[in-house]
C-alpha cells in the first residue's frame, strides 16, 4: 500500500521574480514532440522540457519531491504523459492553486496525488528545506513538525485510486 | 438544500456526500463504446483484467458510428477488435448499419430519464435532452466502468439558462441553440451542468431538445438538461415499455451558480461562421456568401423530423448547380422511416446524395471531407478548421440548408 504521508524538498514551480507561473499548459509540461513514447521511463526526462526557466528540472529532481504550483495548472489536452512523467520523476504529490479538469481526471486515473491550496504561502514554502504532506488530512508540515498550511485533503476516491495504484489497477483487485 | 437535476441523479447512483466539487463514485447504468477508442478499451480491458468478465453484459454495449461502415482498414480492425470482444463476453452490438450511438441508445430505450450513461462519445450529452445523464470519457475510464459498473465522478456546480419568450418558424431550435451557444461563448459553461427552463425551452419538441442538448459540449458544459415534457416520456416509455419512468426536477430551492436569461422573442435564424461555433450571426447578415457543400445530419441535426423539413422545402425543386447536398439521417430508423414516406425520394429528386446511417461529415469522413476553399455549410456542432476538411464550415439550421441548397450561396430560409 502506498503511503497517505509523504515527506521530500518542496519546489516552487515560479518564474524570475517568484511568483508561481499560472496556467502552465500540459504542452509546456510535455512538449508534443515527445508523444509517441510509450514507456513511462522515458518520460520522465522529458518534464518541464518546454517551460521556461525549468528545462533541466527532470536532472534536479529526486524521488519524493513535491511540486507547489499556480492556477489552472496542466491547462490543455488530454495527454497522460503530462502526469506519466512526474510519477516517473518520483515526485509524490502535486499542490496547486486549481487544475485543468482533465489533467486533474487524468492524475487521479493515475494515482497522482494532486491536492487543492488556493491560499498558497509561497515566501513561508519557500524557506522550507523539507515538507511533510499527509494526502488524507491536507496537513503540510515543515521539517520540525510545524505546521505550515493545510491544503483540501485528497477525496476519499482518489485516495482509494491512490492507494491500488491506478483506476485500472483498482479495477483488477 | 434542495438538489439540482443533475445532484438528484448523482445521489440516486451513489451513496456519497453529493455537492458541487465533491468526488464521488457512480453507479453507471449503462455503458457504452464506440468505434472511435472503442478499440482502445478492449485493450485496456485486457490487459488490466486478463480473462475477467465486464460487470454486466446486458448494460454494456458498442455503437458503431464515427465510420460507419469502416471505410478505413485502421478502423475496420478496430471495429473488428470490439466485435470480437463482444463475442467473447456477451455484450451487443450495434453495428455499422444502427447510426449514431447516442440516438441508437435514445430510441432502443437504454437511455432513459434519470439514467447515468457515459461511453467514449463526447456527445454523449446529447442524452440530457431526455433528462437521462450522459457522458463522455476516455479510454481508460471507460475500461474501468466495463470491469465495475462504477467510475468517480466530481460533482459540477449547477447554472440555469432561461429561454423566455418565442420565436416563429423558419427560426427553429437550431437557431435558438446558436443563440445561447453565441451568448454564453465556449466556456460560458464551462465544467457545469446547465439547466435550461422558460417558455422557450418549454416549447421545443423532442427533436429540438436533442439539437439543443447536443450542443452543450459547444458552450463548455458537462451536460444540458432540458424540462420534463409529456412527449419525452411518451417516448422513452414506448421505447422501453416501462411505465415507472420518471422524469428529474429540481428541487424548488435547489441552488445555481449562475442565471443566464436570454429573451429569444423574434430570433432570427442564426449561423456560426468559422473558425468556431460561438461565432454566432444572423444569417441575414452573411447572405450571399457562395457555398459548395452542404450537409444535413449529425447528432445534433440528424433527425427524422429535420431532413423531412429539409425535404418539404426542396420537394419539387433542384439544389442549385455546383452544389452538392449530402444528407445522412443519424439512425436507421429515421432512415427508414423517410424511405418509406417517400422523403428520400423527395431528396434524390432534388439532386441531393442521401448515406447510409452514422456521424456524416462530423468524425471520419463518412460522407466527405472539403478540399481547400470549398465552403461547407453544416447542420453539424462543431465548425473547427481541419475538422471536416480543408475549406471552412459553417453551422446551421435544416431550414438554411436547405435554401442555401436552393441558391447556392448562403440563404436565411426567411426567404422562402
Ligand atoms: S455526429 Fe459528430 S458530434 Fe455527434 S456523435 Fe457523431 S462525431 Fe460526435
Amino acid at each position: 500500500m502506498r503511503p497517505t504521508v509523504v515527506t521530500g524538498r518542496p519546489w516552487l514551480i515560479a518564474d524570475e521574480a517568484g511568483k508561481l507561473i499560472d496556467d502552465i499548459d500540459t504542452d509546456q509540461i510535455y512538449h508534443n514532440a515527445h508523444l509517441a513514447i510509450t514507456d513511462p521511463k522515458e518520460m520522465a526526462r522529458y518534464a518541464f522540457g518546454n517551460l521556461k526557466g525549468w528545462e533541466d528540472f527532470p536532472k534536479k529532481a529526486r524521488p519524493g519531491d513535491v511540486l507547489f504550483v499556480g492556477e489552472n495548472f496542466g491547462a490543455g489536452s488530454s495527454r497522460q504523459h503530462a502526469v506519466d512523467c512526474f510519477l516517473a520523476l518520483g515526485i509524490v504529490a502535486i499542490v496547486g492553486r486549481s487544475f485543468g479538469a482533465i489533467y486533474r481526471r487524468n492524475a487521479i486515473n493515475s494515482g497522482l496525488p494532486l491536492l487543492l491550496l488556493p491560499d498558497m504561502p509561497v515566501a513561508r514554502l519557500r524557506d522550507l528545506p523539507q515538507v511533510t504532506v499527509n494526502l488524507e488530512t491536507g496537513e503540510i508540515q515543515g521539517p520540525d513538525g510545524e505546521k505550515v498550511v493545510r491544503a483540501e485533503p485528497m477525496s476519499r476516491v482518489a485516495l482509494d485510486i491512490y492507494r491500488a495504484g491506478s483506476l485500472l489497477k483498482l479495477g483488477a483487485r | 438544500m434542495g438538489q439540482t437535476v443533475i445532484e438528484k441523479i448523482l445521489a440516486a447512483h451513489s451513496r456519497d456526500e453529493i455537492a458541487p466539487g465533491k468526488i464521488i463514485w457512480l453507479g453507471i447504468d449503462v455503458r457504452t463504446a464506440r468505434d472511435f477508442a472503442g478499440a482502445s478499451v478492449v485493450k485496456n480491458f485486457r490487459r488490466a483484467f486478463p480473462g475477467a468478465k465486464v460487470d454486466d453484459p446486458k448494460k454494456t454495449f458498442f455503437t458503431f458510428d464515427c465510420n460507419a461502415p469502416a471505410n478505413t482498414i485502421a478502423y475496420a480492425q478496430n471495429q473488428q477488435a470490439c466485435r470480437v470482444f463482444a463475442r467473447e463476453q456477451g455484450i451487443r452490438v450495434y453495428d455499422v448499419d444502427w447510426g449514431i450511438g447516442s440516438h441508437v441508445l435514445l430510441e432502443e430505450g437504454l437511455a432513459l430519464p434519470g439514467a447515468t450513461v457515459v461511453g467514449t462519445d463526447s456527445h454523449l450529452n446529447v442524452l440530457g435532452a431526455v433528462g437521462a445523464f450522459g457522458q463522455g470519457m476516455g479510454d481508460v475510464d471507460i475500461a474501468y466502468v466495463f470491469r465495475t459498473g462504477r467510475t468517480w465522478f466530481e460533482v459540477p456546480p449547477t447554472m440555469k439558462v432561461v429561454l423566455h419568450g418565442r420565436y416563429e418558424f423558419p427560426t427553429t431550435a437550431k437557431d435558438l441553440t446558436l443563440a445561447v451557444v453565441g451568448r454564453l461563448g465556449a466556456r460560458g459553461a464551462l465544467g457545469r451542468a446547465v439547466e435550461v427552463t422558460g417558455s422557450a425551452a418549454d416549447a421545443l419538441d423532442l427533436a429540438g431538445r436533442i439539437t439543443l442538448a447536443s450542443m452543450a459540449t459547444e458552450m463548455g458544459a458537462i451536460i444540458a438538461f432540458l424540462p420534463p415534457s409529456d412527449e419525452a416520456m411518451e417516448f422513452a416509455r414506448a421505447a422501453s415499455g416501462r411505465d415507472d419512468l420518471a422524469y428529474p426536477v429540481p428541487d424548488p430551492d435547489a441552488a445555481y451558480e449562475e442565471t443566464v436569461e436570454l429573451d429569444v422573442t423574434g430570433l432570427r435564424p442564426k449561423i456560426s461562421a468559422p473558425p468556431n461555433p460561438e461565432n454566432v450571426h444572423d444569417v441575414a447578415d452573411l447572405e450571399g456568401e457562395p457555398v459548395q457543400t452542404i450537409v444535413v445530419g449529425s447528432c445534433t441535426n440528424g433527425r427524422y423530423e429535420d431532413i423531412r423539413l429539409v425535404a418539404e422545402i426542396l420537394k419539387g425543386k433542384r439544389v442549385a448547380p455546383g452544389v452538392v447536398l449530402k444528407v445522412s439521417p443519424a439512425t436507421r430508423r429515421a432512415w427508414g422511416r423517410l424511405l418509406k414516406e417517400g422523403w428520400l425520394e423527395v431528396l434524390y429528386d432534388a439532386g441531393a446524395v442521401v448515406s447510409h446511417p452514422a456521424c456524416a461529415g462530423c468524425a471520419e469522413g463518412q460522407i466527405g471531407m472539403t478540399g481547400e476553399g470549398e465552403v461547407q455549410l453544416s447542420t453539424g456542432n462543431r465548425n473547427f478548421p481541419g475538422k471536416q476538411g480543408k475549406g471552412p464550415t459553417y453551422l446551421c439550421s435544416p431550414a438554411t440548408a436547405a435554401a442555401s441548397a436552393l441558391t447556392g450561396t448562403i440563404t436565411s430560409p426567411e426567404r422562402l
